[in-house]
């Protein structure tokens, strides 16, 4: 049998994206997952503020999936769980190993939504001892979360990303000692609401342009040295601190997960980390769809849902077709450290780009403009931050107005 | 006047309030609300996890059905830590009944069988 | 009362006890450690020189040889992964070219086959990522690199199978003379045996004072390295080295045989012997000193940073043979690099030494000589369904970075030297060790040696006592 879709991952992103595909027509529908369960990530992020785009309410990582879970459940969709894809052939044939053996599937069309992982301290070459004590803001959600678990009892938590602010928050209510929080940048990369309702709340001090540049202890950290750093990230001499503590969090940034992905020979963005996409986000292996995060690192689940239905949908309706010889290239000017999709099949729909800045900008616009420089379009915004994904949707009639193969996106500040 | 970060969506307006509850910097009425409420009468929804016994599981995450005022937020969490819980549970199930004298129930946010 | 006890459980030791169990001897390795690789063989560069570095004459040059020449053979009896890469030591001076023809001659005299120097132009055809600067390489074929925690994991479990005692976790403190045996004082208590083998790494001198006079001392050389992903594991296809210096061989880059890319070490001289932090300096000091041989290597990708401590000996040379101080003392001391490559020769030189000495050695009947592991991830699709119908947990993946499952990882933890401890399950499987560094696993790990080894979740340690993973329950 051939599958019309074969989804990898059955998080968020895949679970958006079978109930997509199964409301747009698409009949047999496999998700492979490899936890015992869908719902990936969601099942440990027990605390609230998802679905606030999406279902206009607040709901919590295990209800957001729940809802996935319900609507999937009213679907014919195939889930094997406990089963981890070892290979994608570009001719769509997804291998995978389950305590049932060992499976090749075959689909019209393949989905990848692996997602992504957390980044190890050997990423960003903290110097010192290797001691129990150190993990990332991820793994230490799952103990306390999922398996009931103190992870210490004073922490230092390194990077302000989502998850290590979470954690922060988390840390507290159970009752360790949270000494700091601390950010290379001089800016958080997570959400204000995140700042304000974990750290904030609890007076937990944040520490920007500060990083550890020495871990202490022999079998379990006993403490960590932080200094503040100059623009360049070097630590500035004279400016150390010591804490006491016995545990370090990382929360030093996430990446997509395309091991899979490169070996199919699918092209990467090699500054998402991601798969380069086409509005209908299908990947440079003609049938083959990516979403979620395995694409770009999401801030939102919300949106990983709608990216992920419309590579549900595009998946469902996929007639066949080859690599456009030449799409129109969006390309990330000043002050856009990327973009989403990075390539157009046509422009006879509505465009949504999505993107970061490099930067915190008050008032400022999102300009698009065409291959001569002419603005094809403006957007204004109040605020926007790195650590926020900003959204755009183009019309046709605005499409239709750009000159040549090009679209660049970028960024100025308005006084 | 207070300088306020409003959490009600990911945006994040900055909101300055004066003595008279006036907000300035609000991107829509929500972040009024969020001002007016943060300097009254100040909530959170409390969300944790509890023992559970379950042959799949050893914890059950749960949150207030309704947020709580901020300052009972270590009562309703030390409440919660003598809660038991045996599956099955349905997700909303309430798995305690007006946490710390705030009138607002814990329910659970996933179903174990 | 054993025939033998060896004082550490490094490459060294189990290299050495392994041998010896095929004799009917007994044996106890003591270890301070919680596992065994646990000290400098868990921290080097994990290759299998050639031969060419040591002065002819030397036991280095000849062991270095012979361990090398043996090392394929063993690491196909014990199961260890072993990847034939060769070897380039780099030019980039006149002086440099000058110093390859002497390593070209030193290892001619050591008997190393297929040397051979070539061009710059040469060397960047079959290495396109080294740099414009190399002028000329040495070019080794029989270099290779091998996974040294597997192959000493793996001579234990040989030698536990042969009955050989792992007393771990147990620090020497004394050693005493008396009458014909040595009683070999731990904090654990005492141990007594016939004759001692002192395989104690970087503490080998201390260990020889406590049996004897000071008959050595080692200089303890820290080097620090980079662990790569997986992206970058073809980088390079051989090891590259750059012209050795007076502390060590310098920093080389090279692929792992797990397919990541190795870079390190520097080498500095250390007062604390078991100091291996790693330091800003050092990771500098390898990035620059890398980038002379392999100019653009990515460090985004990198995944760990570790260091380990060489036991060199002041003589330059290793130290192997009876103690002058100390009766039925055997010294297998002062191994700095090529450590590793020599272990199968020193370990027979140390068998041969004793018997020699007066150690009876008859064979052992029905001794275990090999040893079998199940590894999913290079098994071919065909196989790993008749292996899952065997036993489904060779299906379920536990490590997602190294596709380890948990059928491996049970096996490891019911074989003849149980792993208590995530990182002796990293040791044995793999586990932890690709680009999520355990981010993932771990939890899953510690469930499994709580389940398997009937520890509490909050038992289990990441190495040694005092590294508990978890603080306790929550309420």
């Amino acid at each position: 049998m051939i599958y019309d879709v074969i989804i990898i991952g059955g998080g968020p992103a895949g679970l958006a994206a079978a109930c997509a595909a199964s409301e747009a027509g698409a009949k047999q529908i496999l998700i492979l997952e490899r936890d015992m369960e869908l719902g990936g990530i969601l099942n440990q992020c027990i605390h609230n503020g998802f679905g606030l785009h999406y279902f206009k309410e607040e709901l919590t990582g295990p209800e957001y999936a729940g809802r996935f879970e319900e609507m999937l459940a009213r679907t014919n969709v195939e889930v094997r769980t406990d089963t981890m894809v070892t290979a994608l052939e570009p001719e769509k044939r997804v291998h995978s190993m389950s305590t049932d053996g060992y499976h090749v599937d075959e689909g019209r069309t393949v989905i990848l939504a692996m997602g992504c992982r957390e980044r190890p301290r050997g990423a960003i070459g903290i110097p010192g001892t290797r001691p129990a004590g150190i993990l990332t803001a991820g793994a230490a959600q799952r103990y306390i979360n999922i398996e009931g678990f103190s992870v210490g009892r004073r922490i230092v938590i390194l990077g302000s990303g989502d998850i290590g602010l979470i954690m922060a928050r988390r840390l507290k209510l159970t009752g360790a000692d949270v000494l700091a929080c601390v950010e290379i940048m001089p800016h958080s990369s997570g959400l204000k609401r995140n700042i304000v309702q974990c750290l904030d709340d609890v007076d937990i001090p944040l520490l920007l342009s500060h990083t550890v540049t020495d871990i202490q202890g022999k079998d379990r950290v006993s403490g960590v040295t932080v200094a503040a750093v100059d623009a360049n990230r070097r630590p500035v001499p004279g400016t150390e601190k010591h804490f006491d503590c016995d545990t370090l969090l990382l929360s030093v940034g996430l990446i997509p997960e395309n091991e899979l992905t490169r070996a199919a020979g699918i092209e990467i963005d090699q500054r998402t980390n991601g798969p380069v996409v086409y509005e209908n986000m299908e990947t440079t292996l003609p049938g083959v769809f990516a979403c979620g995060n395995v694409v770009q690192v999401h801030d939102l689940v919300d949106f990983v849902t709608i990216e992920s239905q419309k590579a549900g949908r595009s998946a469902a309706l996929w007639q066949g077709g080859e690599v456009p010889a030449a799409p129109t290239v969006i390309e990330a000017g000043e002050h856009v450290t990327y973009t989403v999709p990075q390539r157009l099949r046509s422009r006879d729909e509505k465009v949504e780009i999505s993107f970061r800045t490099d930067q915190v900008f008050g008032s400022s616009r999102i300009v698009v403009e065409d291959a001569a420089g002419n603005t094809v379009a403006h957007f204004a915004r109040p605020y926007m931050t790195p650590g926020e994904m900003e959204h755009i949707t183009l019309p046709p009639k605005l499409l239709a107005k750009a000159d040549g193969g090009l679209l660049r996106v970028r960024v100025e500040e308005t006084v | 006047m207070t300088i306020l970060t409003c959490i009600r969506c990911p945006r994040g307006c900055q909101l300055q309030v004066d003595s008279d509850l006036n907000v300035q910097g609000a991107g829509c009425p929500q972040g009024i609300s969020y001002a007016r409420e943060e300097m009254t009468h100040p909530e959170r929804t409390v969300t944790a996890t509890v023992r559970l016994e379950s042959s799949t599981l050893r914890r059950l995450p749960v949150k207030t059905r309704e947020p709580v005022p901020k300052d009972k937020v270590p009562a309703v969490i030390s409440a919660l830590q003598r809660v038991h819980v045996k599956a099955p549970v349905r997700m909303g199930d309430v798995v305690l009944k007006d946490a710390a004298d705030t009138g607002v129930d814990v329910v659970a946010t996933r179903s174990v069988r | 009362m054993y025939d033998v006890a060896i004082i550490g459980g490094g490459i060294v030791g189990c290299a050495a006890a392994e041998r010896l169990s095929q004799y009917k001897v007994n044996i106890a390795v003591i270890d301070r450690a919680s596992d065994v690789a646990d000290g400098t063989t868990k921290a080097n560069s994990g290759i299998v020189h050639a031969g060419y570095d040591a002065p002819a004459g030397s036991l280095m040059a000849r062991l270095n040889l012979e361990g090398s020449r043996l090392m394929e053979e063993e690491c196909s009896r014990l199961d260890v992964p072993l990847k034939k890469t060769g070897s380039f030591v780099l030019a980039f001076t006149p002086e440099d070219e000058d110093h390859l023809k002497l390593l070209l001659k030193r290892g001619k005299e050591n008997g190393v086959l297929g040397l051979e120097i070539l061009s710059g132009d040469e060397v960047r055809r079959r290495e396109p990522a080294l740099s414009g600067e190399v002028r000329a390489a040495l070019w080794a074929p029989s270099a290779a690199v091998v996974d040294p925690f597997q192959l000493c994991a793996a001579y234990a479990e040989v030698a536990a199978e042969n009955g050989t005692d792992f007393l771990l976790e147990q620090e020497v403190q004394r050693l005493t003379w008396t009458d014909d045996h040595w009683v070999i004082d731990t904090d654990r208590g005492p141990v007594e045996a016939a004759y001692v083998v002192n395989a104690a790494g970087v503490h080998a001198d201390e260990i020889q004072a406590m049996a004897g006079k000071r008959e050595f001392a080692i200089q303890p050389v820290r080097g620090e390295y980079y662990l790569m992903d997986k992206t970058l594991g073809d980088l390079v296809s051989s090891v590259i080295f750059q012209c050795p210096g007076p502390l060590g061989k310098g920093v080389l880059v090279a692929p792992t045989v797990h397919g990541n890319l190795l870079i390190g070490p520097n080498a500095e001289p250390v007062a604390d012997r078991d100091d291996t932090e790693t330091t800003l300096d050092g990771q500098d000091y390898v990035r620059r000193t890398a980038a002379r041989s392999v100019p653009d290597i990515n460090y985004r990708e990198a995944i760990r940073n570790f260091a380990g401590v060489r036991a060199n000996s002041g003589s330059g040379d290793f130290i192997i043979g009876m103690s002058e101080s100390a009766p039925q003392f055997l010294n297998l001391a002062g191994i700095g690099s090529p450590g590793l490559s020599s272990s199968p020769a020193i370990a027979r030189m140390a068998v041969e030494i004793l018997r020699k000495d007066g150690l009876t050695l008859v064979p052992r009947d029905k001794a275990a000589t090999s040893r079998c592991v199940v590894r999913v991830r290079d098994l071919p699709p065909e196989r790993r369904q008749e292996v899952i119908a065997e036993n489904p947990l060779y299906g379920r993946v536990i490590c997602r970075c190294e596709t380890v499952t948990e059928g491996e990882i049970v096996d490891a933890m019911h074989s003849k030297l149980v792993p208590h401890t995530v990182d002796g399950v990293k040791k044995r499987c793999g586990t932890g060790m690709g680009r999520c560094q355990g981010g993932f696993c771990q939890p899953r790990i510690l469930n499994l040696l709580s389940r398997e080894l009937d520890l509490k979740p909050e038992e289990v340690r990441q190495d040694n006592a005092g590294s508990e993973i978890l603080k306790g329950e929550l309420p």
